[in-house]
């Protein structure tokens, strides 16, 4: 460890003692249990190579992603129901075919393989938009928000198919269900059909798998925050692998794990909040 | 009693050749109707051929430098331009084909069989069992896929093997438990309780009886698996935790390279960046059509 | 204006005219319809009656102009009140749903939405119609209370899973009169529903048409039902009405041979298996679009004659109001019986040593915290080469009790299963293959009861090989001898499942169940989701296997015809309690439990006589928290007194081999019985 950071021209006492004091020279797993130890007193401890303490960049580097991925979240997520249900409601037809086609490749696309596409089209091409992520300092909000679209628009594709597909999904369950029937031959205009009995039922599954994609966001997140320079928790995390830095990615995993959990709890709430059928149980 | 024994008993004994060639015909007929499943295994068959042959059309060999030739745009000699050695890129993204279809194709039959017999079991025996199996999924599913990739290949020396051991295992328990859900559903079937009522052993069942009707989710979630792997080994490459250099892979060269794109120098990220691209969405469209064509 | 009006007011209620209507499967056109005529009068209960496949449905929702978008009304006219349906704008065809016509259909649960409370789905249709707010609440707790449904703003603000599938259909129900329309359109309103329920809801729909006066189209596969609240029936067949005319008449001397066909499949009339089997429709239906030259029913049809096959027979008129799409309609009757073999008049009255005993059988299933008690300390004895038929509603514990003697599920502490005087193990696990062969079963749904990966050849083989341990050509032949015994063409032996229909494949699960010798076979609803022609031929395979083979019936249907053709006795059950226990002619005779004499008086019969309706109060208890005292107290219409729901009455031998649960005594129960109850609310302690 004290090797990486102090390079290889470094005098090997100098290395030993680094190690000794940062405690590397222990095997990981020692490590692991020293990290673990602290992570349960609250500590997330030192970073081996900047030597600042893990939480404190770990909280700049939440704030940046947090940005990032809320931008994205805002686009794709009305985005990608509207897709959906506008694929639904042509089920078969070309609009259909080319929303679902379209937004399916999108999805298998990668985010880095996103990035060097938009970069190369939006950046450098039509250069219309700056190729890193990171504001100036000190810029407002809008300037900020200028700097991250790419790496947001890179999400927003990936994004895209899951959110959509899952709206056209429960979309056409709920066209097809006996209830729309009802509404129909009640003789309800084909808007209120819609609005009223169909996008209701059809939006609640979607909502849980938005909270799910917190996963993949993240996943994703490493990847386009790397290619765009961007000090995120993605960034740190890679910083982490490359340098063998094992508080700071142990400590990132583990943020990225809490994140995600809490945000599955928070769909499961929202989703029965919703859900008239888990809120107030079975008939009596 | 040796007939319980019996092998064969695992596998379904052939119904009569004509029954069993129509039923398969219609399912085959179904998924070549399908113009989503024609376009991705024309893109998907290409790079199976390049992943074959790759090497011995390439016009030049993938790691052969030129350091005199650093760079080179696009050309009549170099069709994709040379990259930061000399390499030639259009040789490089041939031979690239290999590495990625090979990982990707061993996770995802590792990932699919560990998966299967997990869901099967779960869902079949249910109780503690399940309960065990599900909080484990509930614990990988919490952590990103490119994350966990990331934890286990920064302390394992990142290898073809590792990389697929890795993708495999984080495989295992999304595939186990799609597999569940078709098995709960299964299950509740009476022709499970009429194999029960003849003294049938679990495995028997699960394998026998309930396997097969499972088997049209479980190839859909294969290839739809198989474009994933592919998303996310690429990934870890691009990482730099998943296949090494100097091997001509794909996220590797676009690593190599994307420091070049603000430079105006485009060619050897873009053209691995668009391998990539065609590949996995050849692999999402085959996936689509299985699926409407088996699901319905 | 006023003149369009008084047309309307004089026009039929609805009009098809030979209307044909297809569906595209596949690229090509398929008629589904044949050109169907009918016309129902203001005021009038129209039933149209026919197997499942023969076209009933699409002309409901032709009627609606909803059909799937692969269907078409390929020719003809549909006129409602006088307007032609076909010519309407998509906004003239919105306001005919919303004015004039409204439908209900089977599945209440399922034409609900899910998400939407009870009270603003009903006031839609108010709101439709230009009611505000306040004036759509106001009427929709008076529709819901003209539905029987009391404490209306209660219901109002549930969802519909808070409700039971009775106050589900009532709810629709309530929805679809909410317009007053001229025409209502009831599609197997009560399929599914129990039959105390079905009653209710019958009950109210007679009484409500009179109330709004409105036509009816009744769509049933039930002849007993439409019997009972039609004025008219037509009986349609692949797409053709093939006889018309007033339901009594038609019921009593059908002119068709499709109507007398299908009226001698039916049990009735108290006939028992001993007498005589049941008459069959032999073959099938004809697929949708299949060519058909002469008369659609020739296929099948016992009288046809090389002119029926030439020429489609034109509409014959019978009498007044009455016609019959038949050459040889004077003949109609004499069309020969299939089944001529006394079938199970062998079956010789069962007597000796129970082969089959259930003792002080319980069965307590944890349910969200709850113990739910399915079966309460049930005591059965089966005796060889006899039927017991098991009867009660949903949640009575039929299933559980057949679960229990199966092994598949384990009874609670205390409870004791034996085969001849031998204990056996509470679950599959602990039986030896001698124990597992000697009781099978056979499921409702052959669908799911057969594995559907594999043929025929596989499954029946596999029970063989693990029940009797034979293989190969021993294996083969006991097969073959199997599926003969079962009338199954051995030349399908390679078919799967899919490629058979539904009666052949539950040919095929009890071949499987008969494949290691039963003692006991469990008959779990085996004919429900069957065709009546065909369950007529699956219920004298039971009776011949029977006779045969000296097998022992545990019979559980809901169909209490069914019943009482193949039961020598018969058990009630009632929220797992075995309410009442006799030979059938006892358990179908008063006295009788109360509960038995409601479950009977709801069902209606082809005959069409006036019985008094036993009404039963309220819904039944949930099994959670049963009611003190006897189970059925808070819903009994002979309720005894105070002591009905202070303690529970033992199950007592009133009289040689009649087992009652009631502490009503015998002697007053002939007496009460004989007499229609007084109503519940009257009865003094």
């Amino acid at each position: 460890m004290a090797r990486r950071i102090l390079g290889n021209t470094a005098d090997q006492r100098a290395v030993d003692a680094l190690n000794e004091e940062l405690g590397t020279n222990r095997n990981a797993f020692v490590q692991y249990a020293d990290w673990i130890s602290g992570v349960v007193t609250g500590d997330l401890g030192e970073s081996y190579r900047t030597r600042r303490p893990v939480s404190e960049m770990l909280a700049g580097g939440l704030e940046n992603s947090a940005k990032l991925a809320g931008l994205a979240f805002l686009l794709v997520v009305p985005l990608g129901i509207l897709g959906g249900v506008a694929a639904a409601l042509k089920e078969g037809r070309l609009r259909d075919r080319v929303l679902s086609t379209g937004g399916l490749s999108a999805t298998a696309i990668p985010e880095f393989v996103w990035a060097v596409l938009v970069i190369l089209v939006f950046a450098l091409w039509l250069d219309v938009l700056p190729v890193t992520a990171q504001a100036p300092r000190g810029s407002g909000l809008l300037t900020q928000v200028e700097y991250l679209l790419l790496p947001a628009l890179c999400l927003v594709f990936v994004l895209f198919g899951y959110i959509s597909r899952m709206a056209r999904a429960g979309t056409i369950e709920a066209l097809d269900a006996d209830y729309t029937r009802t509404a129909v031959l009640k003789g309800l205009p084909q808007r209120t059909v819609i609005r009223r009995h169909v996008l209701r039922n059809a939006l609640l599954p979607t909502i849980a798998v938005v909270a799910t994609q917190t996963g993949y966001l993240i996943g994703g997140l490493v990847a386009i925050e790397l290619i765009f320079n961007y000090q995120g928790v993605g960034l740190l995390m890679i910083r982490g692998v490359q340098s063998k830095d094992l508080p700071l990615l142990e400590s990132a995993v583990l943020v990225v794990g809490v994140i995600y959990v809490v945000a599955t709890l928070l769909a499961d709430v929202l989703y029965s909040l919703l859900n008239p059928r888990i809120r107030l149980g079975a008939a009596q | 009693m040796t007939v319980t024994q019996d092998p064969l008993a695992i596998t379904p004994v052939a119904p009569p050749r004509d029954e069993a060639r129509v039923a398969r015909r219609e399912q085959i007929r179904l998924v070549l109707r399908s113009k989503t499943f024609i376009a991705g295994a024309i893109i998907v068959g290409f790079w199976v051929f390049c992943a074959a042959f790759g090497r011995a059309v390439a016009p030049y060999s993938p790691f052969e430098t030129d350091i005199l030739a650093k760079l080179e745009p696009p050309s009549a000699e170099h069709w994709f331009g040379t990259d930061r050695t000399g390499r030639d890129v259009f040789s490089r993204v041939l031979a690239g084909a290999r590495d990625i279809m090979v990982v990707s194709l061993g996770a995802t039959v590792l990932g699919t069989v560990l998966g299967t017999a997990i869901g099967l079991a779960t869902g079949y025996l249910r109780g503690l069992v399940d309960d065990i199996v599900s909080r484990v999924v509930d614990a990988f599913l919490a952590v990103p896929v490119v994350v966990l990739g990331l934890l286990v290949l920064v302390a394992v020396t990142p290898s073809k093997l590792t990389v697929i051991l890795v993708i495999g295992v984080v495989f295992t328990p999304i595939i186990a438990r799609t597999v569940r859900a078709a098995v709960l559903a299964e299950r509740e079937l009476e022709y499970v309780e009429a194999a029960r009522l003849r003294n049938e052993r679990a495995p028997y069942i699960m394998f026998g009886e309930i396997l097969p009707n499972v088997l049209a989710p479980v190839l859909v979630e294969f290839t739809v698996r198989l474009g994933y792997a592919i998303f996310a080994i690429a990934t870890l490459s691009f990482l730099g935790v998943g296949i090494q250099p100097p091997a001509p892979d794909w996220g590797v060269q676009v690593f190599d390279h994307y420091q070049f794109l603000n430079g105006g120098d485009w060619w050897p990220t873009v053209f691995p960046a668009a391998a990539i691209a065609t590949l996995v969405i050849g692999v999402n469209l085959v996936a689509d059509g299985l699926t409407h064509a088996l699901e319905r | 204006m006023s003149l369009a009006a008084t047309a309307a007011a004089t026009a039929p209620a609805l009009e098809l005219d030979d209307l044909c209507v297809a569906y595209r499967v596949r690229g090509a056109w398929r008629q589904v319809l044949r050109g169907v005529s009918l016309s129902i009068a203001q005021g009038e209960s129209f039933g149209l009656v026919g197997e499942s496949g023969c076209g009933k449905s699409t002309a409901a929702f032709a009627v609606m102009r909803y059909l799937p978008r692969n269907g078409r009304v390929t020719s003809g006219e549909i006129r409602v009140g006088g307007a032609d349906l076909l010519a309407m704008s998509e906004a003239d065809v919105r306001r005919h749903r919303a004015r004039t016509v409204s439908m209900v259909y089977q599945n209440p649960g399922a034409a609900l939405n899910p998400s939407i409370r009870v009270g603003d789905q009903v006031a839609e249709v108010f709101e439709i119609a230009g009611a505000s707010r306040a004036q759509a609440r106001e009427r929709t707790r008076e529709m819901l209370a003209k539905v029987q449904i009391a404490d209306a703003g209660r219901v109002m603000r549930r969802y519909p899973h808070q409700l039971s599938g009775g106050m589900q259909q009532r709810v629709v129900i309530a929805m679809a009169l909410a317009s007053d329309p001229t025409l209502l359109i009831l599609d197997e309103p009560t399929t599914g529903l129990d039959a105390t329920v079905e009653a209710e809801v019958l009950d109210l729909v007679a009484s409500l048409r009179r109330e709004f006066e409105t036509s009816v189209l009744f769509i049933s596969h039930n002849l007993a039902v439409i019997r009972r609240m039609c004025d008219r029936v037509g009986v349609l067949y692949a797409g053709r009405l093939v006889e018309e005319g007033p339901a009594d008449e038609v019921f009593r001397d059908p002119r068709h041979p499709y109507s007398v066909g299908l009226l001698r499949c039916i049990p009735r009339g108290g006939v028992r298996k001993g007498e005589r089997p049941l008459d069959t429709i032999p073959g099938f239906l004809p697929s949708p679009g299949a060519d058909l030259r002469g008369c659609v029913f020739t296929e099948r049809c016992g009288l046809a004659q090389e002119v029926c096959r030439a020429e489609e027979p034109p509409l014959y008129p019978v009498s007044e109001g009455r016609w019959s799409r038949c050459h040889f309609w004077p003949q109609a009757h004499e069309v020969p019986y299939t089944a001529v073999t006394p079938a199970g008049a062998g079956a010789a009255r069962a007597n000796g040593e129970a082969v089959l005993r259930v003792e002080n059988a319980s069965k307590t299933f944890r349910q969200d915290g709850h113990h739910v008690r399915a079966l309460a300390e049930v005591d059965l004895g089966l005796r060889p080469g006899e039927t017991l038929g098991l009867v009660g509603e949903s949640g009575s514990g039929k299933s559980t009790l057949a679960r229990v003697v199966l092994g598949l599920t384990a009874p609670d502490e205390g409870g004791r299963i034996e085969l001849d005087g031998e204990p056996l193990a509470p679950t599959l696990a602990g039986r030896g293959t001698e124990d597992v062969r000697a009781i099978q079963i056979v499921f409702q749904n052959p669908d799911a009861a057969l594995n559907r990966r594999f043929s025929v050849r596989r499954i029946v083989g596999r029970a063989l090989t693990k029940l009797v341990g034979l293989s190969g050509e021993r294996r083969e032949a006991r097969m073959r001898d199997l599926l003969h015994a079962v009338r199954f063409d051995d030349r399908l032996v390679g078919a799967r499942p899919s490629q058979l229909s539904g009666g052949l494949k539950q040919r095929v699960a009890i071949a499987r169940a008969f494949a290691g010798d039963p003692r006991v076979v469990v008959c779990d609803e085996p004919t429900s989701a069957l065709d009546v022609s065909v369950q007529a031929a699956i219920l004298n395979l039971l009776v011949e296997l029977q006779a045969e083979k000296g097998v022992t019936y545990l019979f559980i249907s809901h169909d209490l015809g069914v019943v009482r053709y193949l039961s020598d006795r018969i058990a009630v059950l009632y929220l797992g309690r075995l309410m009442e226990l006799g030979s059938a002619e006892t358990v179908f005779a008063p006295p009788h439990h109360p509960y038995t004499e409601a479950l009977l008086s709801a069902v209606p019969t082809l005959e069409g006589e006036e019985r008094p309706r036993i009404r039963l109060a309220g819904e039944i208890p949930s099994a959670a928290e049963p009611p003190a005292g006897c189970v059925f107290h808070t819903r009994c219409p002979r309720k005894w007194g105070e002591i009905c729901e202070r303690e529970e009455p033992p199950l007592a031998e009133v009289e040689p081999g009649h087992l009652l649960r009631c502490h009503i005594p015998l002697g007053e129960l002939r007496r009460l019985q004989a007499a229609p109850p007084a109503p519940q609310s009257k009865t003094t302690s």
